[in-house]
Protein backbone atom coordinates (compact mmCIF):
# COMPACT_ATOMS: atom_id res chain seq x y z
CA UNK A 1 0.00 0.00 0.00
CA UNK A 2 1.51 3.31 -1.02
CA UNK A 3 1.81 6.31 1.26
CA UNK A 4 -0.66 9.19 0.76
CA UNK A 5 -0.04 12.19 3.08
CA UNK A 6 -3.32 13.79 4.16
CA UNK A 7 -2.09 17.41 3.89
CA UNK A 8 -1.47 17.15 0.13
CA UNK A 9 -3.69 17.43 -2.93
CA UNK A 10 -3.44 15.03 -5.86
CA UNK A 11 -4.04 14.90 -9.60
CA UNK A 12 -5.44 11.95 -11.54
CA UNK A 13 -2.11 11.69 -13.35
CA UNK A 14 -0.43 11.05 -9.94
CA UNK A 15 1.19 14.42 -9.23
CA UNK A 16 0.91 15.85 -5.72
CA UNK A 17 0.69 19.53 -4.72
CA UNK A 18 1.59 21.18 -1.41
CA UNK A 19 0.35 24.69 -0.60
CA UNK A 20 3.22 26.51 1.12
CA UNK A 21 2.86 29.33 3.68
CA UNK A 22 4.10 31.91 1.14
CA UNK A 23 1.35 30.97 -1.31
CA UNK A 24 3.59 29.04 -3.69
CA UNK A 25 2.75 25.43 -4.50
CA UNK A 26 5.29 22.60 -4.60
CA UNK A 27 4.73 19.73 -7.01
CA UNK A 28 6.01 16.16 -7.07
CA UNK A 29 4.87 12.68 -8.05
CA UNK A 30 3.09 10.34 -5.67
CA UNK A 31 4.53 7.29 -3.95
CA UNK A 32 2.25 5.19 -6.14
CA UNK A 33 3.66 6.83 -9.30
CA UNK A 34 7.31 6.33 -8.33
CA UNK A 35 6.61 2.72 -7.44
CA UNK A 36 4.96 2.11 -10.81
CA UNK A 37 7.87 3.73 -12.68
CA UNK A 38 10.60 1.84 -10.84
CA UNK A 39 14.14 3.13 -10.31
CA UNK A 40 14.42 6.66 -11.67
CA UNK A 41 17.64 7.48 -13.49
CA UNK A 42 16.93 10.91 -14.97
CA UNK A 43 14.65 13.84 -14.24
CA UNK A 44 14.18 16.68 -16.71
CA UNK A 45 12.86 19.79 -14.97
CA UNK A 46 11.62 23.17 -16.18
CA UNK A 47 13.67 26.31 -15.53
CA UNK A 48 12.87 28.98 -12.99
CA UNK A 49 10.87 31.63 -14.80
CA UNK A 50 9.14 29.17 -17.15
CA UNK A 51 5.35 29.28 -17.28
CA UNK A 52 3.46 26.14 -16.35
CA UNK A 53 0.00 25.51 -17.79
CA UNK A 54 -2.29 23.18 -15.89
CA UNK A 55 -2.64 19.87 -17.71
CA UNK A 56 0.45 20.36 -19.88
CA UNK A 57 3.67 18.37 -19.65
CA UNK A 58 6.19 20.35 -17.63
CA UNK A 59 8.80 17.75 -16.64
CA UNK A 60 9.94 14.24 -17.58
CA UNK A 61 10.84 11.47 -15.18
CA UNK A 62 12.75 8.55 -16.66
CA UNK A 63 13.14 5.18 -15.07
CA UNK A 64 15.38 2.46 -16.44
CA UNK A 65 12.27 1.19 -18.17
CA UNK A 66 10.65 4.25 -19.73
CA UNK A 67 10.20 8.01 -19.86
CA UNK A 68 7.01 9.54 -18.41
CA UNK A 69 5.69 13.05 -18.65
CA UNK A 70 4.78 14.99 -15.53
CA UNK A 71 1.74 17.19 -16.07
CA UNK A 72 1.57 20.39 -14.08
CA UNK A 73 -1.64 20.42 -12.01
CA UNK A 74 -1.22 24.18 -11.52
CA UNK A 75 -0.74 27.11 -13.91
CA UNK A 76 1.75 29.82 -13.05
CA UNK A 77 5.38 30.84 -12.99
CA UNK A 78 8.04 28.33 -11.92
CA UNK A 79 9.77 29.83 -8.86
CA UNK A 80 12.01 26.94 -7.80
CA UNK A 81 13.22 23.58 -9.12
CA UNK A 82 14.86 20.71 -7.26
CA UNK A 83 18.35 20.85 -8.77
CA UNK A 84 19.57 18.07 -6.46
CA UNK A 85 17.68 15.57 -8.61
CA UNK A 86 20.21 16.03 -11.44
CA UNK A 87 22.76 14.03 -9.47
CA UNK A 88 20.32 12.01 -7.38
CA UNK A 89 17.14 11.17 -9.31
CA UNK A 90 16.65 8.21 -6.96
CA UNK A 91 15.46 10.69 -4.31
CA UNK A 92 12.10 10.65 -6.07
CA UNK A 93 11.91 6.92 -5.31
CA UNK A 94 13.24 7.18 -1.79
CA UNK A 95 11.36 10.29 -0.68
CA UNK A 96 8.63 11.20 -3.16
CA UNK A 97 6.92 13.72 -0.85
CA UNK A 98 10.03 15.37 0.60
CA UNK A 99 13.54 15.30 -0.89
CA UNK A 100 12.05 14.13 -4.18
CA UNK A 101 9.95 17.26 -4.86
CA UNK A 102 10.17 18.47 -8.47
CA UNK A 103 9.37 22.19 -8.68
CA UNK A 104 7.43 25.04 -7.10
CA UNK A 105 5.05 27.35 -8.87
CA UNK A 106 3.53 30.75 -8.08
CA UNK A 107 -0.10 29.94 -8.90
CA UNK A 108 -1.87 32.20 -11.36
CA UNK A 109 -5.18 31.52 -9.62
CA UNK A 110 -6.47 29.74 -6.53
CA UNK A 111 -9.07 27.56 -8.17
CA UNK A 112 -6.79 24.88 -9.61
CA UNK A 113 -5.38 23.80 -6.27
CA UNK A 114 -8.80 23.68 -4.64
CA UNK A 115 -10.13 21.55 -7.47
CA UNK A 116 -7.50 18.82 -6.95
CA UNK A 117 -8.35 15.59 -5.13
CA UNK A 118 -7.77 15.35 -1.41
CA UNK A 119 -5.93 12.32 -0.03
CA UNK A 120 -9.10 10.30 0.54
CA UNK A 121 -10.31 10.84 -3.00
CA UNK A 122 -6.87 9.96 -4.36
CA UNK A 123 -6.72 6.78 -2.28
CA UNK A 124 -10.12 5.84 -3.66
CA UNK A 125 -9.00 6.51 -7.24
CA UNK A 126 -6.04 4.17 -6.73
CA UNK A 127 -8.36 1.44 -5.51
CA UNK A 128 -10.29 1.76 -8.76
CA UNK A 129 -7.18 1.31 -10.90
CA UNK B 1 -4.67 -15.00 -20.27
CA UNK B 2 -0.90 -14.80 -20.26
CA UNK B 3 1.08 -18.01 -19.90
CA UNK B 4 2.78 -18.76 -16.61
CA UNK B 5 6.08 -20.51 -15.98
CA UNK B 6 6.55 -23.20 -13.34
CA UNK B 7 7.98 -20.47 -11.11
CA UNK B 8 5.03 -18.06 -11.34
CA UNK B 9 3.86 -18.57 -7.75
CA UNK B 10 7.41 -18.29 -6.44
CA UNK B 11 7.69 -14.84 -8.04
CA UNK B 12 4.35 -13.66 -6.71
CA UNK B 13 5.24 -14.89 -3.21
CA UNK B 14 8.56 -13.02 -3.45
CA UNK B 15 6.71 -9.77 -4.19
CA UNK B 16 7.70 -9.52 -7.85
CA UNK B 17 6.18 -6.90 -10.09
CA UNK B 18 4.74 -9.09 -12.83
CA UNK B 19 4.40 -7.85 -16.41
CA UNK B 20 3.36 -9.28 -19.74
CA UNK B 21 6.40 -10.31 -21.75
CA UNK B 22 5.67 -11.79 -25.16
CA UNK B 23 2.52 -13.46 -23.88
CA UNK B 24 4.11 -14.61 -20.61
CA UNK B 25 3.46 -13.26 -17.13
CA UNK B 26 7.03 -12.59 -16.02
CA UNK B 27 8.79 -10.81 -13.11
CA UNK B 28 10.06 -7.34 -14.11
CA UNK B 29 11.74 -6.81 -10.75
CA UNK B 30 11.43 -7.77 -7.08
CA UNK B 31 11.88 -4.21 -5.82
CA UNK B 32 14.78 -2.34 -7.40
CA UNK B 33 15.95 -3.41 -10.82
CA UNK B 34 19.15 -1.39 -10.38
CA UNK B 35 20.01 -3.25 -7.17
CA UNK B 36 19.35 -6.52 -9.01
CA UNK B 37 21.67 -5.41 -11.81
CA UNK B 38 24.52 -4.60 -9.41
CA UNK B 39 24.15 -7.86 -7.52
CA UNK B 40 24.72 -9.83 -10.74
CA UNK B 41 27.84 -7.78 -11.52
CA UNK B 42 29.21 -8.24 -8.00
CA UNK B 43 27.81 -11.47 -6.56
CA UNK B 44 25.06 -13.76 -7.87
CA UNK B 45 21.49 -13.46 -9.11
CA UNK B 46 18.94 -15.82 -10.63
CA UNK B 47 16.49 -15.22 -13.46
CA UNK B 48 13.49 -17.25 -14.52
CA UNK B 49 13.97 -17.73 -18.26
CA UNK B 50 11.54 -20.63 -18.57
CA UNK B 51 9.59 -18.70 -21.18
CA UNK B 52 12.36 -19.42 -23.69
CA UNK B 53 11.71 -22.21 -26.15
CA UNK B 54 13.73 -25.41 -25.94
CA UNK B 55 13.67 -27.75 -28.93
CA UNK B 56 15.40 -31.13 -29.02
CA UNK B 57 16.59 -32.47 -32.36
CA UNK B 58 17.04 -36.19 -32.94
CA UNK B 59 17.78 -38.24 -36.02
CA UNK B 60 20.50 -39.51 -38.34
CA UNK B 61 20.60 -36.19 -40.23
CA UNK B 62 20.48 -33.83 -37.26
CA UNK B 63 23.85 -32.29 -38.16
CA UNK B 64 23.04 -32.03 -41.87
CA UNK B 65 19.86 -30.23 -40.91
CA UNK B 66 21.75 -27.74 -38.73
CA UNK B 67 24.37 -27.20 -41.45
CA UNK B 68 21.43 -26.12 -43.61
CA UNK B 69 19.48 -24.15 -40.98
CA UNK B 70 22.18 -22.15 -39.19
CA UNK B 71 24.47 -19.34 -40.38
CA UNK B 72 27.08 -20.53 -37.90
CA UNK B 73 28.58 -23.97 -38.43
CA UNK B 74 27.65 -26.82 -36.10
CA UNK B 75 30.88 -28.56 -37.14
CA UNK B 76 32.78 -26.06 -34.98
CA UNK B 77 31.43 -27.98 -31.98
CA UNK B 78 33.92 -30.78 -31.69
CA UNK B 79 32.97 -32.34 -28.36
CA UNK B 80 29.73 -33.40 -26.71
CA UNK B 81 28.15 -30.67 -24.61
CA UNK B 82 29.69 -27.73 -26.48
CA UNK B 83 27.41 -24.80 -27.25
CA UNK B 84 27.38 -22.15 -29.94
CA UNK B 85 25.50 -18.92 -30.69
CA UNK B 86 23.98 -18.66 -34.16
CA UNK B 87 21.35 -16.93 -36.22
CA UNK B 88 18.91 -18.76 -38.42
CA UNK B 89 18.20 -16.72 -41.53
CA UNK B 90 15.40 -16.49 -44.04
CA UNK B 91 16.02 -16.72 -47.80
CA UNK B 92 16.54 -12.93 -47.90
CA UNK B 93 19.36 -13.13 -45.35
CA UNK B 94 17.20 -11.58 -42.60
CA UNK B 95 17.32 -12.99 -39.09
CA UNK B 96 14.41 -15.32 -38.24
CA UNK B 97 15.84 -15.64 -34.73
CA UNK B 98 19.05 -15.95 -32.78
CA UNK B 99 19.65 -19.06 -30.71
CA UNK B 100 22.01 -21.26 -28.77
CA UNK B 101 22.64 -24.76 -30.06
CA UNK B 102 24.13 -27.55 -27.91
CA UNK B 103 25.88 -30.46 -29.56
CA UNK B 104 24.94 -33.62 -27.70
CA UNK B 105 26.13 -36.17 -30.26
CA UNK B 106 25.87 -36.82 -33.99
CA UNK B 107 22.17 -37.63 -33.77
CA UNK B 108 21.16 -35.23 -30.99
CA UNK B 109 21.28 -31.49 -30.50
CA UNK B 110 19.36 -29.05 -28.35
CA UNK B 111 18.35 -25.60 -29.56
CA UNK B 112 17.10 -22.71 -27.40
CA UNK B 113 15.24 -19.94 -29.23
CA UNK B 114 13.41 -16.85 -28.01
CA UNK B 115 10.01 -16.82 -26.34
CA UNK B 116 8.35 -14.07 -28.35
CA UNK B 117 9.26 -15.83 -31.61
CA UNK B 118 8.23 -19.34 -30.53
CA UNK B 119 5.46 -19.98 -33.04
CA UNK B 120 7.19 -18.69 -36.14
CA UNK B 121 10.45 -20.40 -35.12
CA UNK B 122 8.81 -23.80 -34.66
CA UNK B 123 7.05 -23.37 -37.98
CA UNK B 124 10.25 -22.29 -39.74
CA UNK B 125 12.34 -25.05 -38.20
CA UNK B 126 9.66 -27.57 -39.15
CA UNK B 127 9.49 -26.36 -42.74
CA UNK B 128 13.25 -26.41 -43.12
CA UNK B 129 13.39 -29.96 -41.73
CA UNK B 130 11.63 -31.32 -44.81
CA UNK B 131 13.80 -33.91 -46.50
CA UNK B 132 16.05 -34.40 -43.47
CA UNK B 133 15.93 -37.40 -41.17
CA UNK B 134 15.43 -35.29 -38.05
CA UNK B 135 12.70 -35.08 -35.46
CA UNK B 136 11.92 -31.85 -33.58
CA UNK B 137 10.48 -32.04 -30.07
CA UNK B 138 9.60 -28.96 -28.08
CA UNK B 139 10.52 -29.36 -24.40
CA UNK B 140 7.78 -27.34 -22.73
CA UNK B 141 8.21 -29.65 -19.73
CA UNK B 142 11.50 -27.93 -18.88
CA UNK B 143 11.85 -24.77 -16.83
CA UNK B 144 15.02 -22.73 -17.11
CA UNK B 145 16.88 -20.76 -14.46
CA UNK B 146 19.84 -18.52 -15.31
CA UNK B 147 22.24 -18.13 -12.37
CA UNK B 148 24.66 -15.33 -13.17
CA UNK B 149 27.43 -13.39 -11.50
CA UNK B 150 31.01 -13.88 -10.27
CA UNK B 151 29.89 -16.05 -7.32
CA UNK B 152 27.04 -17.83 -9.10
CA UNK B 153 28.87 -21.03 -10.03
CA UNK B 154 29.99 -21.75 -6.49
CA UNK B 155 26.56 -20.94 -5.10
CA UNK B 156 24.81 -23.18 -7.56
CA UNK B 157 27.34 -25.97 -7.00
CA UNK B 158 26.60 -25.80 -3.27
CA UNK B 159 23.05 -27.01 -4.01
CA UNK B 160 24.41 -30.25 -5.54
CA UNK B 161 25.82 -33.51 -4.19
CA UNK B 162 29.62 -33.79 -3.95
CA UNK B 163 30.09 -35.67 -7.23
CA UNK B 164 27.63 -33.46 -9.12
CA UNK B 165 29.39 -30.41 -7.72
CA UNK B 166 32.67 -31.46 -9.32
CA UNK B 167 30.91 -32.02 -12.63
CA UNK B 168 29.36 -28.57 -12.56
CA UNK B 169 32.55 -26.77 -11.57
CA UNK B 170 34.50 -28.63 -14.28
CA UNK B 171 32.30 -27.26 -17.08
CA UNK B 172 34.19 -24.98 -19.44
CA UNK B 173 32.73 -21.79 -20.87
CA UNK B 174 30.03 -22.49 -23.46
CA UNK B 175 29.84 -26.13 -22.36
CA UNK B 176 26.93 -28.10 -20.96
CA UNK B 177 26.30 -31.44 -19.29
CA UNK B 178 23.41 -33.43 -17.88
CA UNK B 179 23.87 -33.44 -14.11
CA UNK B 180 21.24 -35.56 -12.35
CA UNK B 181 17.86 -34.27 -13.56
CA UNK B 182 19.41 -31.00 -14.66
CA UNK B 183 20.92 -29.84 -17.92
CA UNK B 184 23.56 -27.34 -16.88
CA UNK B 185 25.18 -24.97 -19.38
CA UNK B 186 27.90 -22.44 -18.67
CA UNK B 187 26.24 -19.77 -20.77
CA UNK B 188 24.30 -16.58 -20.14
CA UNK B 189 23.02 -13.23 -21.29
CA UNK B 190 24.57 -10.87 -18.76
CA UNK B 191 28.29 -10.61 -19.56
CA UNK B 192 29.07 -12.44 -16.32
CA UNK B 193 30.11 -16.00 -15.64
CA UNK B 194 27.34 -18.39 -14.62
CA UNK B 195 25.03 -21.17 -15.65
CA UNK B 196 21.77 -21.57 -17.49
CA UNK B 197 20.04 -24.56 -15.94
CA UNK B 198 17.22 -26.52 -17.50
CA UNK B 199 15.20 -28.30 -14.86
CA UNK B 200 11.98 -30.34 -14.97
CA UNK B 201 9.13 -27.91 -14.35
CA UNK B 202 7.97 -29.66 -11.17
CA UNK B 203 11.46 -29.39 -9.65
CA UNK B 204 12.05 -25.75 -10.57
CA UNK B 205 10.62 -24.09 -7.46
CA UNK B 206 12.71 -26.30 -5.20
CA UNK B 207 15.91 -25.43 -7.06
CA UNK B 208 15.00 -21.70 -6.99
CA UNK B 209 14.58 -21.80 -3.20
CA UNK B 210 17.80 -23.75 -2.72
CA UNK B 211 19.61 -21.05 -4.69
CA UNK B 212 17.98 -18.41 -2.48
CA UNK B 213 19.29 -20.29 0.55
CA UNK B 214 22.81 -20.05 -0.91
CA UNK B 215 22.42 -16.28 -1.13
CA UNK B 216 21.49 -16.01 -4.80
CA UNK B 217 19.25 -12.95 -5.26
CA UNK B 218 16.05 -12.94 -7.30
CA UNK B 219 16.42 -10.82 -10.44
CA UNK B 220 13.80 -9.80 -12.97
CA UNK B 221 13.73 -9.24 -16.69
CA UNK B 222 14.36 -5.51 -16.18
CA UNK B 223 17.86 -6.18 -14.86
CA UNK B 224 18.35 -8.85 -17.50
CA UNK B 225 17.89 -6.20 -20.20
CA UNK B 226 20.35 -3.67 -18.75
CA UNK B 227 22.88 -6.46 -18.12
CA UNK B 228 22.69 -7.79 -21.68
CA UNK B 229 22.92 -4.27 -23.11
CA UNK B 230 26.03 -3.49 -21.06
CA UNK B 231 27.43 -6.81 -22.30
CA UNK B 232 26.82 -5.62 -25.87
CA UNK B 233 24.48 -8.49 -26.65
CA UNK B 234 21.75 -8.00 -29.23
CA UNK B 235 18.07 -8.39 -28.41
CA UNK B 236 16.01 -10.06 -31.12
CA UNK B 237 13.22 -7.84 -32.43
CA UNK B 238 15.07 -4.67 -31.47
CA UNK B 239 18.65 -4.90 -32.70
CA UNK B 240 17.92 -7.32 -35.51
CA UNK B 241 14.89 -8.90 -37.12
CA UNK B 242 13.72 -10.52 -40.34
CA UNK B 243 14.45 -7.37 -42.33
CA UNK B 244 18.05 -6.97 -41.18
CA UNK B 245 21.06 -9.02 -42.17
CA UNK B 246 23.62 -10.13 -39.57
CA UNK B 247 26.12 -8.01 -41.55
CA UNK B 248 24.38 -4.80 -40.44
CA UNK B 249 23.57 -6.11 -36.96
CA UNK B 250 27.03 -6.55 -35.49
CA UNK B 251 26.73 -10.31 -36.02
CA UNK B 252 29.18 -10.93 -38.86
CA UNK B 253 31.29 -12.92 -36.39
CA UNK B 254 28.51 -15.49 -36.13
CA UNK B 255 28.57 -16.37 -39.83
CA UNK B 256 30.68 -19.38 -40.78
CA UNK B 257 31.75 -18.69 -44.40
CA UNK B 258 33.94 -21.79 -44.47
CA UNK B 259 33.52 -24.25 -46.01
CA UNK B 260 32.42 -22.48 -49.21
CA UNK B 261 30.09 -25.30 -50.21
CA UNK B 262 27.91 -25.24 -47.07
CA UNK B 263 24.71 -23.77 -48.49
CA UNK B 264 22.92 -22.56 -45.37
CA UNK B 265 19.64 -20.69 -45.76
CA UNK B 266 20.29 -17.05 -46.73
CA UNK B 267 23.90 -17.63 -47.78
CA UNK B 268 23.46 -16.36 -51.35
CA UNK B 269 22.18 -13.00 -50.17
CA UNK B 270 24.89 -12.68 -47.53
CA UNK B 271 27.60 -13.50 -50.08
CA UNK B 272 26.28 -10.74 -52.32
CA UNK B 273 26.16 -8.27 -49.43
CA UNK B 274 29.66 -9.29 -48.49
CA UNK B 275 31.07 -8.60 -51.97
CA UNK B 276 28.95 -5.51 -52.75
CA UNK B 277 29.30 -4.05 -49.26
CA UNK B 278 26.49 -2.98 -46.92
CA UNK B 279 25.34 0.57 -46.25
CA UNK B 280 24.94 0.47 -42.48
CA UNK B 281 26.40 -0.97 -39.30
CA UNK B 282 25.50 -1.49 -35.66
CA UNK B 283 27.56 0.54 -33.17
CA UNK B 284 27.59 1.09 -29.44
CA UNK B 285 26.59 4.54 -28.16
CA UNK B 286 27.50 6.38 -25.00
CA UNK B 287 25.59 9.52 -24.08
CA UNK B 288 27.93 11.91 -22.32
CA UNK B 289 25.13 14.31 -21.39
CA UNK B 290 22.37 13.60 -18.92
CA UNK B 291 19.38 11.77 -20.37
CA UNK B 292 18.44 8.27 -21.43
CA UNK B 293 18.82 6.63 -24.83
CA UNK B 294 15.73 4.73 -25.99
CA UNK B 295 14.81 2.35 -28.79
CA UNK B 296 13.61 4.35 -31.80
CA UNK B 297 15.41 7.66 -31.19
CA UNK B 298 16.97 9.27 -34.25
CA UNK B 299 20.76 9.32 -34.58
CA UNK B 300 22.06 12.25 -36.61
CA UNK B 301 25.48 11.76 -38.25
CA UNK B 302 27.44 13.62 -40.93
CA UNK B 303 26.72 10.67 -43.24
CA UNK B 304 22.96 10.57 -42.70
CA UNK B 305 20.49 9.49 -40.05
CA UNK B 306 20.48 6.29 -38.07
CA UNK B 307 18.31 4.87 -35.30
CA UNK B 308 18.82 3.72 -31.72
CA UNK B 309 17.89 0.02 -31.69
CA UNK B 310 18.42 -0.55 -27.94
CA UNK B 311 18.88 2.13 -25.33
CA UNK B 312 18.81 2.33 -21.57
CA UNK B 313 20.62 3.59 -18.55
CA UNK B 314 23.74 1.65 -17.62
CA UNK B 315 23.77 1.13 -13.85
CA UNK B 316 27.45 0.12 -13.94
CA UNK B 317 28.63 3.16 -15.92
CA UNK B 318 26.10 5.61 -14.50
CA UNK B 319 25.19 6.96 -17.93
CA UNK B 320 22.98 6.12 -20.87
CA UNK B 321 24.21 3.57 -23.41
CA UNK B 322 22.73 2.03 -26.48
CA UNK B 323 23.13 0.20 -29.74
CA UNK B 324 22.34 2.02 -32.98
CA UNK B 325 22.19 1.25 -36.67
CA UNK B 326 24.01 4.07 -38.49
CA UNK B 327 25.38 4.70 -42.01
CA UNK B 328 28.45 2.57 -42.69
CA UNK B 329 30.77 5.57 -43.06
CA UNK B 330 29.67 7.32 -39.88
CA UNK B 331 32.66 7.94 -37.65
CA UNK B 332 33.21 8.24 -33.93
CA UNK B 333 30.43 10.58 -32.87
CA UNK B 334 26.94 11.79 -33.62
CA UNK B 335 23.91 13.39 -32.03
CA UNK B 336 20.76 11.74 -30.78
CA UNK B 337 17.42 13.52 -30.86
CA UNK B 338 15.86 13.23 -27.41
CA UNK B 339 12.52 15.04 -27.22
CA UNK B 340 13.68 17.68 -29.71
CA UNK B 341 17.09 18.26 -28.13
CA UNK B 342 20.19 17.04 -29.93
CA UNK B 343 22.61 15.47 -27.47
CA UNK B 344 26.14 14.32 -28.30
CA UNK B 345 26.89 10.59 -28.34
CA UNK B 346 30.21 8.81 -28.77
CA UNK B 347 30.53 5.58 -30.76
CA UNK B 348 32.13 2.68 -28.94
CA UNK B 349 32.75 -0.95 -29.69
CA UNK B 350 30.61 -3.12 -27.40
CA UNK B 351 30.77 -4.67 -24.85
CA UNK B 352 30.39 -1.75 -22.49
CA UNK B 353 30.94 -3.97 -19.44
CA UNK B 354 32.28 -7.50 -19.16
CA UNK B 355 33.02 -9.58 -16.06
CA UNK B 356 32.19 -6.68 -13.76
CA UNK B 357 34.54 -4.20 -15.46
CA UNK B 358 33.87 -1.17 -17.63
CA UNK B 359 35.33 -1.72 -21.11
CA UNK B 360 34.84 1.73 -22.58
Amino acid sequence: MSEIPSELRFAESHEWARLNDDGTITIGISDHAQSQLGDLVYVELPEVGDEATAGDAIAVVESVKAASDVYSPISGEIVAVNDDLADAPERVNESPYDDGWLYSVQPASEGEYDAMMDSDAYAESLDDE
Amino acid sequence: MAQRTALYQVHVDAGAKMVDFGGWDMPLNYGSQIDEHHIVRKDAGQFDVSHMTVVDLHGAQTLDYLRHLLANNIDKLASVGKAMYSCMLNEQGGVVDDLIVYYLGDTDCRVVVNASTREKDLKWMGTQAAGFDVELTERADLAMIAVQGPNSREKFAATLSASERDQAMALGKFSAAAIGDLFVARTGYTGEDGFEIMVPGDAAAKLWRKLNEQGVANCGLGARDTLRLEAGMNLYGQDMDEATSPLISGLTWTIAWDPDDRHFVGRDVLEKQRSDGVDSKLVGLVLEDRGVLRHGQKVITADGDGIVTSGSFSPTLGKAIGLARVPKGAAESAHVDIRGRQLAVRFVRPPFVRDGEAKI
